[in-house]
């Protein structure tokens, strides 16, 4: 039940908050936070409860009781379709992120939103609501359901609130996910149609579409239709370009939780989905999937030295550190897929951080083109120190979350294509030249004496204490997270094997 | 104290964060006293730790907790203690001591004194890290976090872009050579399955044979990592810049520590690199090649610190040459002694920039043999042990590592020769120093005297530099030993007699004029060759043409995303259509009520057909 | 008497007929009060072939499907007759080809 709770509690928030603009402009932003502040203590009470062995257990397929929370009811009998969630180590470790972003995201708006404040927060629940859906739904209807779910209040942020080409920006975003969801609706119905054929009746659950026999083309096909939808969520080359105007346009919580959570369905789909549904299609696909995640590596971090917009600049450094997740994903072996997913809760945090910079920068200078900026570190130390440390950990500093993911891929990688993992490697360099080329346009250099700005005051900071220490904890001391992860991470890796 | 390892990099650690935290809201004196005081702590500390070991000698590994187990990885955050890392805990922290008392008085006036010295502490504890750890991933932390802090404090004044620049080179182009250690780490992981310093010797020598192609290349991209930091050829273009830091810091990282870890790696991973003779050759023929190569630039070049800096090249050369040559303790032997006399003319080199409204150019320099005394003798006292001149602790330890070179099989006379034409070329230039600056006419007057906290420092350093080629290091159980046999004794005297040579020339030159080279110098060839040397060999602008330019230029090519070409094709085809069609939308009842007609009679006449 | 004094065919024909020109008004007037008339002439066009095909039949649906066509043309004139004063007031004119605001 905790799962649906979950679930309801995000929407009713949103829909509470949008109510609420009628009486306080004020009352929206302290509803959401405390909707999401309650959704994460109620998750983790939740979760205190279970009993500890149960976090070692690997997860079956068959036995509910092997997952941590487990929640099913008919929905629609007639097509096998199930309202089914559950969780696994895997689901906890992002839906606690996508809480902890969540409330990041609420307090990096927390005065830059004037117009309907009310319904801003609304879509944000929203999508966060969705994301929880995406990431919890174990019912491949209903996971579709979720996945549409969670991009209407997206592109309603970016269209709403975004910056001086929204409409732009927006559509962009939206067609590009949208033809993604249609390829993964395409796919997802010929998968069941499949299913059906071979076993007399319909069926949409996960479980029951595992290990669905095949011809080796149509498999082809259809891993391709997931392949695709997850990668262009990811986002990977080619797939990325809607993402620099997304993140560019889109309000600062939109873009911290555009980057830290929205582009993390993606790579969980793939982990979730595509490999261990169609494993043998895998296996052939691999080398071009692992030569596309370098090619983002790479690409991500050319473009990213490239720009002059700040927020442009972070938005490349995501495309390049995903391009480190599709690696580890498609090396499959534990090292590299434990490195993918500390890569994406790691990339959350120190992504998340940095558009919030991104966004007080604009709010204090009223631009976002690094040209304008330098020297701001004198004016504002803390946002300079802030700053320095979150592109200290983009560019995989080790003793930062960033590197132990970089190097789990690393090392994954390295025994399964030596020279993939070399392209990869040559990411760190080119990664330390935009990051550091970033802290100098913005806050080194010659200061403009006529400038007054404010700096980070105690909101800001405690929001940036919450990213460092949680940086520095995954970097320091990761195992927790990968001893909640390993037993799902092993039962995928059994289950199907590129 | 054994058991309390764990404190040593602990204390700058917790001062470094306590000042980061902070943020200079303490009162000066405090800040000042946290950031020296704790690395004085950490130096008592390995004091009490070095005599409690002495007593058991033997290797000892403690280990934290488990950094990450995944799989058959396992990293732990954990220390390894025997002679090589005590020898260098010793240097770091005591010399490191030295350094942050001087810069209470060096940075007293600086605004940011308190981000200084949190960076310094940092920087500390990075250096700790790197120096104790028992597995390479953890000195990896340490490795790429002593890099961090290097860049933050050439950095350090960040207002001028210059040094920004200065601060971004010395980053990334170390990080070239980290990366390649990455790699290294990498291909050692996948291969014997565990990063344990002590456990890999121990699978290698049972794995492979003495120059297997595997651990040739896993050495060899060690010693890429190692070349970045120490700044070998050919990543060695980042240091000269780097001196647009503070001069402690270029003092304390670019001189005594940091670009010493190269040196360090090597040492600490000997069994590896002794199953490597052609890495141990590249080991020993790029340190040759840098220390001459730097040397020649050294000779040319008018800024105080970018001459130490060249200096410094060239020494890590020779540290390089003696590990090569498998004079393993003697490399480290000069590492220490390097560590003395090259902190202690960089700090030198401070008090003067410091007393001389911040003047860099020596030739703006001279007279202040009686004006500043106290940097005089320091700097007389440094040089000559830099110049290896006889009984300064530079002289044991340059002339153990020519000695083991002249006695390395087939090219070590060479490799010797060499040496020595650099030792020569070392004493020219670190004589030209010291006569244009100190001796001649003034040219600038200093306005102030360096005071006690400046003074202390630097007495203490010209004592090390001194009596520093007396000690004893344990490094024997640590380090193999060097091949014994004495070569023909002309071989020694000679090594002895060069740096002399060497001093005598500089005075001829610089200081007595008998000898007149101003034609040769003023010549057509003098002078580009001059211009050649000065700009070290033009390695900055090979490398701009070969890598920046051509980064810069893919970049700018790429930036508004060729990629959208495509998608803004599917774009602009239906806009087309879509202006085609809506064309047919004129607005006009009669248009439309015709268009119905028009298409009913189509219509019919189909169906009639059909029909 | 039953039946149909003409032959049905002529009376299509002249229903076809009036049809036909009442379509080629509404196609080539550009004046509103033309365009209605051109209707209410291919209204009543269909309206005589409802009842001269009653007639043929000797049956009522002609004629109540003519009492229908009425009411519709009457509801048609009264929208039309709106539609025209609308005209007037916005535009001052009554040329339909005016009035294509909603081709953007």
């Amino acid at each position: 039940m905790l799962l649906l709770d979950l679930i309801i509690l995000l929407f009713a928030g949103g829909a509470l908050a949008w109510w609420s603009e009628s009486r306080s402009a004020k009352a929206p932003r302290w509803l959401a936070l405390a909707f999401l502040s309650l959704g994460l203590l109620y998750l983790l009470g939740g979760v205190m409860q279970i009993p500890e062995q149960q976090f070692s257990l690997i997860p079956q397929p068959d036995n509910p009781q092997t997952w941590l929370l487990h929640y099913r009811v008919d929905w629609i009998p007639r097509f096998g379709i199930n309202f089914e969630l559950a969780m696994d180590g895997l689901s906890l470790i992002l839906v606690t992120l996508t809480l902890l972003l969540g409330g990041v995201a609420v307090v990096s708006s927390w005065d830059e939103i004037s117009f309907r404040p009310g319904f801003f927060q609304a879509n944000l629940l929203w999508t966060l609501a969705g994301v929880v859906g995406v990431f919890l739904a174990m019912d491949l209807f209903l996971f579709f359901l979720f996945w549409e779910v969670m991009l209407v209040p997206m592109y309603l942020l970016i269209a709403i609130w975004g910056h001086e080409q929204k409409a732009f920006a927006s559509m962009k975003f939206f067609l590009f996910t949208q033809f993604s969801g249609l390829l993964l609706l395409l796919a997802i119905l010929v998968l069941a149609s499949i299913h059906a054929n071979n076993s007399g009746s319909y069926s949409f659950s996960y479980f029951d579409l595992l290990g669905t026999a095949m011809s080796p083309q149509l498999g082809f096909w259809v891993m391709l239709g997931f392949f695709i939808a997850f990668t262009v969520k990811l986002p990977a080359f080619p797939f990325h370009t809607w993402l620099p105007d997304a993140h560019t346009q889109a309000p600062t919580a939109g873009s911290v939780i555009l980057a830290g959570i929205l582009l993390k369905t993606g790579a969980y789909g793939l982990l979730r989905f595509t490999i261990p549904l169609f494993p043998q299609a895998s296996v052939d696909f691999a080398p071009v999937a692992m030569a596309l995640g370098a090619a983002s590596v790479i690409y991500g971090a050319v473009l990213a030295f490239a720009q002059t917009d700040f927020k442009r600049l972070v938005a490349y450094s995501s495309v390049s550190h995903m391009g480190f997740v599709l690696l580890g994903l498609y090396a499959w072996n534990i090292l590299a897929v434990q490195g993918a997913v500390m890569q994406m809760v790691a990339h959350g945090l120190s992504t998340a951080a940095l558009f919030m910079t991104a966004g007080a920068l604009q709010q204090r200078l009223h631009t976002r083109d690094m040209r304008r900026m330098g020297g701001l570190w004198h004016n504002m130390p803390r946002m300079g120190a802030t700053a320095m440390f979150f592109a200290l950990a983009s560019l995989g500093l080790p003793g930062l979350g960033n590197f132990v993911g970089e190097f789990l891929v690393l090392v994954g990688l390295f025994a399964v294509n030596p020279w993939l993992a070399v392209i990869a490697a040559i990411g760190l360099i080119t990664a330390a030249v935009y990051a550091l080329i970033m802290m100098q346009h913005a806050f080194q250099g010659t200061p403009d004496p006529q400038r007054q700005l404010t700096d980070y005051g105690p909101r800001e900071m405690a929001a940036m204490g919450v990213l460092i220490i949680g940086l520095l904890w995954l970097g320091l001391y990761p195992q927790p997270v990968l001893d909640v992860a390993q037993p799902v991470l092993e039962s995928l890796l059994a289950g199907g094997a590129p | 104290m054994l058991d309390f390892l764990w404190l040593i990099p602990l204390l700058p650690l917790a001062s470094a964060a306590l000042l980061m935290v902070t943020a200079g809201s303490l009162p000066r004196p405090l800040i000042a006293a946290c950031g020296a005081g704790s690395v004085g702590l950490a130096a008592l500390c390995v004091l009490l730790t070095g005599l409690s070991w002495a007593h058991d000698p033997v290797p000892r590994q403690m280990e934290l907790w488990t950094w990450m187990q995944v799989g058959t990885l396992r990293p732990t955050i954990g220390f390894y203690l025997d002679g090589l890392t005590l020898v260098m805990m010793s240097v770091i922290t005591g010399v490191g001591f030295l350094i942050h008392l001087y810069s209470t008085e060096f940075m007293e006036e600086d605004e940011s004194l308190s981000r200084y010295f949190a960076y310094m502490n940092l920087f500390v504890a990075a250096m700790l890290i790197l120096v104790m750890a028992d597995n390479l991933l953890f000195l990896y932390l340490g490795w790429e976090g002593v890099g961090l802090c290097s860049y933050l404090l050439v950095g350090f004044w960040y207002r001028d872009p210059v040094n920004g620049a200065a601060a971004r080179k010395a980053f990334v182009v170390t990080r070239i050579g980290d990366t390649a250690m990455a790699l290294g780490l990498l291909l050692l992981f996948t291969e014997l399955g565990t990063l344990d310093i002590q456990q890999l010797a121990e699978l290698a020598q049972g794995k492979w044979q003495p120059g297997d192609t595997t651990i040739v290349l896993a050495t060899a991209l060690l010693l890429g990592g190692a070349v970045g930091k120490s700044a070998q050829l050919p990543l060695h273009t980042w240091l000269p810049d780097a001196m647009a830091g503070p001069t402690p810091v270029s003092a304390l990282i670019h001189a005594a520590t940091m670009v010493t870890a190269g040196v360090y790696l090597i040492a600490r991973n000997h069994e590896l690199f002794l199953l490597a003779p052609p890495t141990l050759l590249a080991v020993a023929v790029l340190g040759l090649l840098t220390l001459l190569l730097a040397a020649f630039t050294a000779l040319n070049q008018h800024d105080i610190k970018r001459i130490l800096a060249y200096s410094t090249i060239s020494q890590i050369g020779y540290m390089f040459l003696g590990l090569g040559v498998g004079a393993w303790s003697a490399g480290i032997f000069h590492l220490v002694t390097h560590a003395f006399f090259k902190a202690l003319l960089f700090l030198a080199a401070g008090a003067v920039i410091h007393c001389l409204h911040h003047e860099h150019n020596i030739f703006r320099m001279g007279g202040l043999r009686t004006r500043l005394p106290v940097a005089f003798w320091s700097f007389l006292i440094g040089s000559a042990a830099l110049a290896a001149l006889p009984f300064t602790s530079g002289f044991y330890s340059k002339d153990q590592i020519l000695l083991a070179a002249y006695q390395w099989p087939q090219i070590g006379p060479w490799l010797w020769a060499g040496g020595l034409l650099g030792a020569l070329l070392t004493a020219i230039y670190s004589f030209r120093l010291v006569f244009i600056v100190f001796f001649g006419e003034a040219q600038t007057e200093p306005d102030r005297q360096p005071g006690w906290r400046m003074a202390l420092p630097l007495s203490i350093l010209c004592v090390a530099s001194i009596v520093g080629g007396w000690i004893s290091l344990p490094l024997a159980e640590a380090l193999p030993a060097t091949q014994s046999g004495h070569p023909a004794a002309a071989v020694e005297w000679i090594s002895i007699a060069i740096p002399v040579i060497g001093v005598s020339l500089a005075y001829l030159i610089f200081l007595g004029r008998q000898l007149d080279l101003s034609a040769l110098v003023n010549s057509g060839l003098g002078q580009r060759l001059h211009q050649f040397w000065y700009s070290g060999w033009r390695m900055d602008a090979l490398y701009n043409w070969l890598w920046v330019r051509p980064y810069q230029f893919t970049a700018r090519l790429l930036k508004d995303e060729p990629v959208d070409l495509a998608y803004n094709g599917v774009v602009h085809t239906s806009v087309a259509l879509h202006h085609l069609l809506s064309n047919l939308q004129t607005g006009r009842m009669r248009w439309y009520a015709s268009t119905m007609v028009g298409g009913l009679i189509v219509l019919l006449a189909v169906l009639a057909r059909a029909g | 008497m039953p039946g149909l004094q003409v032959p049905l065919e002529h009376v299509l024909m002249m229903a076809a007929a009036l049809f036909i020109a009442g379509l080629v008004g509404l196609m080539v007037r550009r004046n509103i009060i033309f365009i209605l008339m051109s209707l209410e002439v291919m209204l009543n066009a269909s309206a005589l072939a409802f009842v001269a095909a009653g007639a043929h039949w000797g049956q009522a649906d002609g004629q109540i499907i003519f009492m229908l066509i009425l009411t519709v043309a009457a509801a048609e004139v009264s929208v039309g007759l709106g539609l025209v004063l609308l005209l007037q007031r916005r535009f001052k004119t009554l040329d339909m080809d005016n009035a294509n605001r909603l081709r953007d």
